[in-house]
């Protein structure tokens, strides 16, 4: 009796996977129109669902609001949004109001410009905001803050204050202090913007932020190379009375050797005398800057 | 009443479960930890041992939640059932001895499966802390393998003997279905005790105002068991407040175990 019923589990156990494969090679069920949903919206409603459960939900809806911003970024859907991103945060935030890194890359995600982010800068505040609240010692905030009107905003004076309100938190840095006047003075420059950039990338607790503050100066070098480039572009059309339409060109010309490329080794690209980063380079888009201030 | 009955009927409750593989659960338990902390890595940025704290922590106080209701209705519906209660209540054994016998079975049940689970929940925080660089480590509120957290295991299991002693009380009279949707029922009540206290606030009525007054002092406060939150962010807790909660907890316990070794006390098995 135990043969037969062992064959026919095998036999079941392969039939299941042999259908499974059929149905993965079919494309799987049809497409839905269905938007991505989230039920519960209110953060008061949540907390009391949530029984016991609110830190372990909490982490749910971080991980909700992570996966929700990955696959808004990487989809090649013309429609998709980042609806969904702040209420996840702010239900995030509110079941577990000591969320750290929830308030912190939260209001990266948020300031993020299309088409790698929602660009919301006024949400990435209202969340650091909230977290203040929440921790009213926790000086990294009040620096995010600054941090967002700097970087997104380019309101320099609104971040230099907020960096001088992060320094006079007990807990604060040294650098905290010369990092508001530098911004008050020089707000801007890449200079700042460097130094602001390796400030994070020494003191970052995490993979990924460390990750983003590395790529963040790598596009400030990558800043500094198109401008040489551009330059070069420039000297080019003048002299020979016709945009470089290669770096061929530029090449023969002496301008260049080889191709140049960026800091993470794809080649800039140069079409009609116009030098630019490639779009397919980890570094793109490049930040905005004002003119005048590099 | 003896002692030597009440471990004896103890020792049984325990080895029935045991022969009933309440003890998979642990299997369970530890599958889910090692898999979540494999998992946890590639679906978020960040703060991998602050959700492995969170959820180990919330799977002990489930796993054990589940076994306090689902073992605890049947605790005194199976004898019946069986009919096994008729030699047993020939024998040299009280009725109270009997009921609180098989609470403590079902109690030593819950500590050897809490305690186990802390057991592996440390272990795999233990891994997980030599995963991480000196300077991520200095930035955790907490060190992975935080002693701390023991206070929140340590309420987790007092709020798990309210609950077995309530499964246990409406195990007395009533169905198993029944008692635990009113055990469950009382748990998840249980948990919105603060909104009794602050009934006022929203009904205009007094009556109402002092029946859900009446209610909050009345009601297990689930609640005030659930530090959980606090112990993963090593935010004080002060010892007075766990002494006066295990403290409630074992009135609460008391007086259900009364109240159930009295409603016992009257069943007629003839």
């Amino acid at each position: 009796m135990r043969w037969p019923a062992l064959v026919l589990i095998v036999a079941l156990g392969a039939g299941v996977a042999g259908l499974q494969a059929v149905h993965e090679r079919r494309g799987g069920p049809p497409a839905g129109t269905t938007e991505n949903l989230l039920y519960v919206r209110s953060p008061e409603a949540m907390q009391r669902l949530a029984l016991s459960y609110d830190a372990l939900l909490a982490d749910l809806y971080w991980i909700r609001a992570v996966q929700h911003y990955g696959g808004t970024r990487l989809s090649t859907d013309p429609a998709a949004r980042f609806d969904l991103l702040y209420p996840l945060l702010d239900l995030a935030t509110s079941l577990d109001p000591y969320f750290r890194v929830a308030y912190l890359f939260g209001s990266i995600f948020l300031a993020e410009p299309p088409p790698g982010g929602p660009g919301r800068t006024d949400l990435a505040i209202a969340l650091l905001e909230k977290g203040l609240r929440a921790q009213p010692d926790e000086w990294e905030y009040a620096q995010a803050v600054g941090f967002v009107h700097y970087w997104w905003r380019q309101d320099y004076e609104q971040a230099a204050a907020w960096f001088a309100r992060a320094a006079d938190f007990p807990d604060a840095p040294v650098w905290m202090r010369p990092l508001a006047a530098t911004t008050l003075a020089q707000g801007g420059s890449r200079a700042s913007s460097r130094v602001l950039w390796r400030q994070i990338l020494a003191t970052a607790e995490d993979g990924w932020y460390r990750n983003e503050a590395q790529r963040r100066l790598l596009q400030l070098d990558a800043m500094d190379q198109l401008d040489r480039l551009r330059a070069a572009a420039d000297a080019f059309r003048e002299t020979r009375m016709r945009p470089a339409d290669g770096w061929a060109d530029l090449r023969a010309a002496g301008y260049v050797r080889g191709t140049p490329v960026d800091p993470t080794g794809t080649p800039y690209r140069l079409a009609g005398g116009v030098v630019s980063l490639d779009p397919d380079s980890r570094l793109h888009p490049l930040p905005t800057e004002p003119a005048g201030r590099r | 009443m003896h002692p030597q009955v009440i471990r004896h009927v103890a020792l049984n409750v325990f080895k029935e479960s045991v022969r009933d593989r309440v003890l998979y659960s642990l299997v369970a338990f530890a599958s889910l930890l090692i898999g979540v902390s494999y998992l946890i890595g590639q679906l978020t940025a960040g703060q991998d041992i602050k959700i492995i704290k969170d959820l180990g922590l919330a799977a002990i106080s489930t796993f054990g939640l589940l076994i306090a209701i689902f073992i605890g209705i049947g605790l005194v519906w199976k004898e019946v059932e069986r009919r096994s209660i008729y030699s047993l209540l020939a024998k040299p054994v009280s009725r109270p001895e009997f009921i609180i016998g098989k609470f403590v079975g079902l109690a030593l049940t819950l500590l050897v499966n809490v305690a186990t689970m802390t057991v592996a929940f440390y272990a795999v925080l233990a891994y997980m802390n030599t995963q991480f660089s000196d300077n991520v480590r200095a930035s955790w509120p907490a060190p992975a393998v935080d002693p701390g957290m023991l206070r929140a295991v340590a309420l987790i299991f007092v709020e798990l003997l309210v609950v077995t002693a309530i499964a246990l009380f409406f195990s007395t009279f009533s169905s198993p279905f029944l008692s635990a949707a009113l055990t469950g029922g009382l748990w998840v009540i249980g948990h919105f005790n603060t909104d009794l206290r602050n009934f006022e606030a929203v009904v205009e009525s007094p009556v109402a105002a002092s029946l859900a007054r009446g209610l909050y002092y009345i009601l297990p406060n689930f609640a005030a068991f659930d530090i959980k939150a606090q112990v993963v962010y090593a935010q004080p807790v002060p010892s007075s407040y766990l002494l006066i909660t295990a403290g409630y907890g074992a009135v609460y316990v008391a007086l259900l175990l009364t109240g159930a070794v009295t409603i016992f006390a009257r069943r007629d098995f003839a």
